[in-house]
């Protein structure tokens, strides 16, 4: 069922973004803590783009971090000062478009997922045991969660880049939902320049295209050995897998998912196992063409950049201070998680393996989740998402603001999790608990880092409950229909 | 004359060196004059209008090339003439300061203010005649001599955040000069002792014996400096100077007119230092004490219709001078003259005290600088602020150049910036006479070197181009506070962090003052410091700025916080991931007709009677020698590991 007064909604959303922009003055917003990191920072981004006018490298000196990109497109607003309102007013419109634009996605996308949903039900006949009782329309949702998440829209005030750099993700994953090889690795690339850790949703990407053929070749066996005692078992796979190759769908892997459970349900019907193997090739080929593309983005990326670097400095300059920056944590300014309190307190010897442990941890839970995760790539992606923006090395709400926007795209399948409660109710108390140690630190000098640093701990905390929380729902929900299948 | 040729002996030859050149000066004195080693002293005091005095020591040694001469000297320094060598320096200069100039009372542009006025603290800047390749790690060397050499914390100038190259704000150059500066250099005896060892007396006889420590260090500004100049065709020349400002002790003049104006102190040597001059430094060439009067009194007295001599109706100098000079200028009628004395003509039994009496109570003024230059901090909180510079026109220029009001006046102003004061050059912002300007209107050229993160300071050089009417200008630059490593913080990081002093030039301004040379074979060095170009510069004030600070004592339990949580996180979502609801389900089945080892025990434990294990102990048995070989397999690693690390 759709959301009643859906448009009025997301605009009244975008209104009330742009009247706070217009005439909300000046909130200093920009140099929040919780809003802006070093690498989103438009200040900084200003400071970059001096330097670049001023014929000096934008990256000599420590201020900019960020993609040239952003730095040609951006850079030319943030030098119009107007008077009266923020500084940086023109790049705030700006956002708040992009943030449009980025719930559109949530929202095409969450319409392709519940068709895939609906069709996967439908095919096991389960719509009427599921369907029915939770059914609501998930991108709705999901888009509007992001339109008037209150963490988007300071993000979206404060002018940072993370508006643009989860457009980009929602790009990719929109892309890979609706097929479109091209699109999806132009978002994949994209975000990944802009910020590197969406790199991690490749993996799920690789990961469950390998685990599908395997899958395959135990469909084609099971298709072979049809009298054959071990046909049961393998039929129950075959079902699981279908299930969640359903509603589901990575980065370009979900075509391939999607076909293949397609395929698979051919083979439940008693279909050949030649079908099965066409939807095969034909998702590989998908892949195929995702890497081409990739690499094509890739190239056409590093392209512009140095095009846009040219003669003020290179792109192996870029990486150190874009890369280099993000993975050894070297500004050790707070923000709302954990690690820059980490880096200023611990000892210089101990520094390098804490970066390889803290940069690995992102990278550790990858496999895993990919191996029992893999026939929901989206909402893989989605816990990619959250993994990271709790783990990166500068977190900002912006990032929340995103996967909190794609929780909402899985409101039927985690209709169920527990401590939904005491989540809603955490997140809230930290985000007022935080600006308040914040100022009794910084600006009254009365408070002490320690309070600060423990509302990022909190703020952590949530974030472990969420995931662990939403995975674990997520498997018991497909346990629920593996039952339903089978009594 | 010479001796004997005897080369076998270090020491004779040595000798042998020093007779030949005692033989050499006998011998052609004016033909040798040149390649002689000098030592000149002099000793300036002025009167400063805020009723202090200052006064100014100058002690010149000078050795020739070092071709011509050899290693070997009798007045110069050997530790200065090894460190040129060594270090092929071009030019040096470093001062060891307390207290600030007040550029408004004790005059801005005058050879004092432009020379020896100094920034708080240590002040290093080096030229060197070396590849530029060559040049930082010779610099970190050179620190580290010369913290060595006079008992200071230089070296802290070794670290590249402490340094800088400037290009042209500073001094133009070509990329051979380093500057540094450390502001909260404390600036002691400890300091003094070694720069004394440096002269031929020490403070034993001649002007040094002067410098009677509580006096000067009782004073309101104390610098101390060492210049240093080398090259290939007039060898090394090092100017020592030391320049304080004091409070004379007595009021001798307590009540004459205290009615109108303001008393003037008047004073004597003895007053300031404690000690009379008795005679000078044997080994100097020269000796000298200075008397300077202010232009502006050089006025009254000529207005009043005497003579500026050594007795009029404003003041009596206690000893007939030797000398008086007055400035040549033509673009002035009247302006400062000096009372000079020459110390070889007192001794012992008659010692020098000049002392200076105020009959007629008296105002006046130093010259200023065309602007007056204040910094400071805006903005509250640990977060972010902003450094402001703010200029004030002194009218300087409509008593130099005319009235016209379409002129502007050329300022460079240099600045280094730690690296955790990350200053958004972007946000510079120009007020003149409170109107928000173009940047283009004023900045006429800008270089700068953004600061980075633990590895370079931020440098700012800018000309600006003031408009002469202007009454005020203001600059003003955001900056975001770092965040340190606990151990960059230094002990007392709650007192705050300084950034040292802006440097402010006035190219358009000169600050020389030349005297008429009565001796044509001999030139004062003081007076030859005055005489030189001199562009007026300006030092602003040094800026505490305070950072936020995080808990010293809680490195332990962040770390065992931080990673409590993430372990969390990783075990949790871990265990979620291979739960598998099924299988425990009939694992629970398993066991309910399956006892473990451990409800085994308990049972035990609690007394009651426990069925026989069922059998078939092939089980157990497997898993015991599963349990053996693990052992084993740990132990045969650990001991691997152990045997491969030792060896």
């Amino acid at each position: 069922m759709a959301i009643r007064h859906y448009w009025s909604m997301a605009a009244a959303a975008v209104g009330f973004r742009l009247v706070l922009v217009l005439f909300g003055g000046d909130l200093h917003l920009a140099s929040r803590p919780e809003v802006s990191t070093p690498l989103t920072s438009i200040r900084r981004l200003a400071e970059g783009y001096w330097l670049k006018q001023a014929s000096i490298s934008p990256y000599s000196g420590s201020m900019y971090h960020g993609s040239p990109l952003l730095l040609s497109v951006l850079g030319p607003l943030t030098n119009k000062r107007s008077f009266g309102h923020h500084a940086h007013i023109y790049c705030s419109l700006i956002f708040v478009a992009v943030d449009f634009i980025a719930a559109m996605l949530i929202r095409a996308t969450g319409c392709r997922l519940q068709i895939a949903r609906n069709r996967s039900l439908k095919s096991l006949e389960l719509t009427e045991a599921v369907g029915n009782s939770v059914n609501r329309s998930a991108g709705d949702i999901a888009s509007l969660i992001y339109l008037w998440n209150p963490w988007a829209i300071v993000t979206c005030l404060g002018s940072c880049t993370s508006p643009i750099e989860n457009l980009m993700v929602v790009i990719m994953i929109y892309g890979a939902c609706s097929r479109l090889a091209p699109l999806a690795a132009f978002g994949y690339v994209m975000a990944t320049h802009l910020s590197l850790y969406p790199a991690i949703l490749i993996l799920p990407v690789c990961a469950t295209t390998f685990l599908c053929t395997l899958a395959f070749i135990y469909l084609i066996m099971s298709a072979i050995y049809l009298d054959s005692p071990l046909l049961k078992t393998v039929f129950f796979f075959q079902i699981i897998l279908l299930l969640g190759y359903g509603p589901d769908t990575p980065t370009t892997k979900l075509f391939r998912l999607k076909s293949s459970s397609s395929g698979k349900t051919d083979i439940s019907n008693k279909d050949k196992s030649s079908s099965s193997r066409d939807v095969q090739q034909f998702s590989w080929k998908q892949v195929f063409y995702f890497i081409l593309w990739m690499l094509f983005w890739t190239c056409y990326v590093l392209l512009l950049s140095s095009i846009i670097l040219n003669k003020v400095g290179g792109l192996q300059e870029m990486f150190e201070k874009t890369y280099g920056f993000i993975l050894t944590v070297k500004d050790l300014s707070p923000n709302i998680g954990v690690l820059w309190y980490f880096f200023a307190e611990v000892f210089d010897f101990f520094r390098s393996f804490f970066l390889i442990v803290f940069n690995t941890n992102i990278v550790f839970m990858v496999l895993p989740l990919a191996i029992r995760l893999k026939h929901r790539p989206c909402f893989l992606a989605f816990i990619y998402t959250a993994i990271v923006a709790m783990l990166k090395s500068y977190p900002s709400v912006g990032d929340s603001a995103l996967y909190l926007g794609l929780l909402g795209l899985f409101a039927n399948e985690l209709a169920e999790m527990q401590f939904t409660f005491f989540l809603f109710f955490g997140y809230i108390g930290v985000s007022l608990l935080s600006p308040v140690m914040h100022n009794l630190w910084i600006w009254r000098g009365t408070g002490n880092a320690n309070f600060y640093f423990a509302t990022g701990l909190a703020y952590t905390c949530l974030q472990t409950v969420l995931v662990v929380e939403s995975v674990s729902s997520m498997i018991k929900h497909d346990r629920k229909l593996r039952l339903l299948v089978t009594a | 004359m010479a001796a004997p040729p005897s080369p076998l002996h270090a020491l004779s030859r040595l000798l042998l060196l020093s007779l030949l050149l005692l033989a050499s000066v006998a011998a052609a004195a004016t033909a040798a004059a040149e390649e002689e080693e000098e030592f000149t002293e002099e000793l300036l005091l002025r009167p400063l209008p805020d009723i202090k005095a200052l006064a100014h020591f100058q002690f010149r040694s000078s050795a020739p090339p070092s071709s011509a001469a050899g290693r070997h000297h009798h007045v110069f320094p050997k530790a200065i003439a090894q460190l040129v060598q060594q270090f092929h320096i071009s030019e040096l200069e470093l001062s060891f300061t307390q207290g600030r100039w007040n550029y408004e009372q004790w005059g801005g542009s005058d050879p004092m203010s432009t020379n020896y006025a100094k920034p708080p603290g240590v002040e290093l800047w080096a030229a060197f005649d070396l590849p530029l390749s060559e040049i930082d790690a010779t610099w970190k060397n050179l620190t580290h001599t010369l913290s060595g050499l006079f008992c200071a914390s230089i070296n802290f100038l070794e670290s590249s955040t402490a340094f800088s190259a400037p290009r042209w704000g500073f001094k133009l150059n070509e990329g051979n000069l380093r500057y540094g500066a450390l502001p909260r250099e404390a600036v002691c005896t400890e300091n003094l002792t070694p720069w004394l060892k440096l002269l031929p007396c020490r403070d034993k006889a001649g002007i040094a014996s002067l410098l009677y420590r509580p006096s000067i260090y009782k004073g309101y500004y104390h610098s101390q400096k060492l210049k240093l100049t080398s090259s290939q065709s007039f060898g090394i020349i090092i100017d020592q100077t030391l320049t304080v400002v004091l409070q004379p002790d007595t009021f001798r003049a307590k009540h004459l007119h205290s009615t109108d104006g303001q008393l003037q102190p008047s004073w004597s040597i003895k007053d300031l230092f404690n000690r009379k001059l008795s005679g000078k430094c044997l080994v100097s060439k020269s000796s000298r004490v200075f008397l300077e009067i202010e232009k502006d009194i050089v006025d009254k007295i000529d207005k009043s219709g005497t003579e500026a001599s050594w007795t009029n109706e404003l003041f009596v100098l206690s000893t007939a001078p030797d000398r008086v000079l007055k400035k040549l200028n033509s673009m002035d009628a009247q302006s400062s003259s000096l009372y000079e004395y020459d110390v070889s003509n007192y001794n012992d039994d008659k010692p020098l005290d000049v002392s200076i009496t105020w009959k007629l109570p008296l105002i006046w003024s130093c010259t200023p600088a065309p602007y007056h230059v204040n910094r400071f901090l805006m903005g509250s909180g640990n977060e972010r602020g902003s450094i402001a510079l703010s200029f004030r026109s002194t009218n300087l220029h409509k008593q130099l150049f005319g009235s016209s009001n379409d002129c502007s006046i050329k300022a460079v102003v240099f600045q280094v910036v730690p690296w955790y004061v990350k200053v958004y050059y972007h946000s510079l912002q120009i007020f003149i006479d409170g109107n928000s300007k173009a940047i283009s209107e004023v900045v006429d050229k800008i270089h700068v070197t953004p600061s980075e993160d633990k590895l370079l300071p931020g440098t700012l050089e800018m000309l600006l181009r003031l408009p002469c009417s202007m009454e005020s200008a203001t600059l003003s630059l955001d900056f975001d506070k770092g965040f340190l490593h606990i151990d960059e913080y230094p002990p007392d990081a709650n007192q705050g962090f300084d950034i040292p002093s802006a440097l402010v030039t006035f190219p358009e301004f000169n600050s020389s003052r030349s005297y008429p040379e009565t001796d044509t074979l001999f030139v004062s060095p003081l007076l030859q410091t005055f005489k030189e170009d001199g562009v007026v510069k300006s030092y602003t004030e040094v800026l505490l700025v305070p950072l936020t600070t995080p808990d010293f004592s809680m490195p332990y339990n962040v770390i065992t916080f931080t990673c409590t949580v993430l372990a969390l996180y990783f075990g949790s979502l871990l265990n979620a991931l291979r739960r598998r609801i099924g299988e425990e389900e009939r694992e629970l089945k398993k066991t309910a007709t399956k006892r473990g080892l451990i409800p085994l025990l308990i049972a035990k434990l609690r007394g009651k009677k426990v069925d026989p294990p069922p059998p078939g102990s092939s089980p157990a048995s497997l898993m015991s020698i599963k349990l053996l070989l693990k052992v084993v397999f740990v132990a045969v690693v650990a001991a691997t590991f152990h045997y491969l690390s030792n060896s």
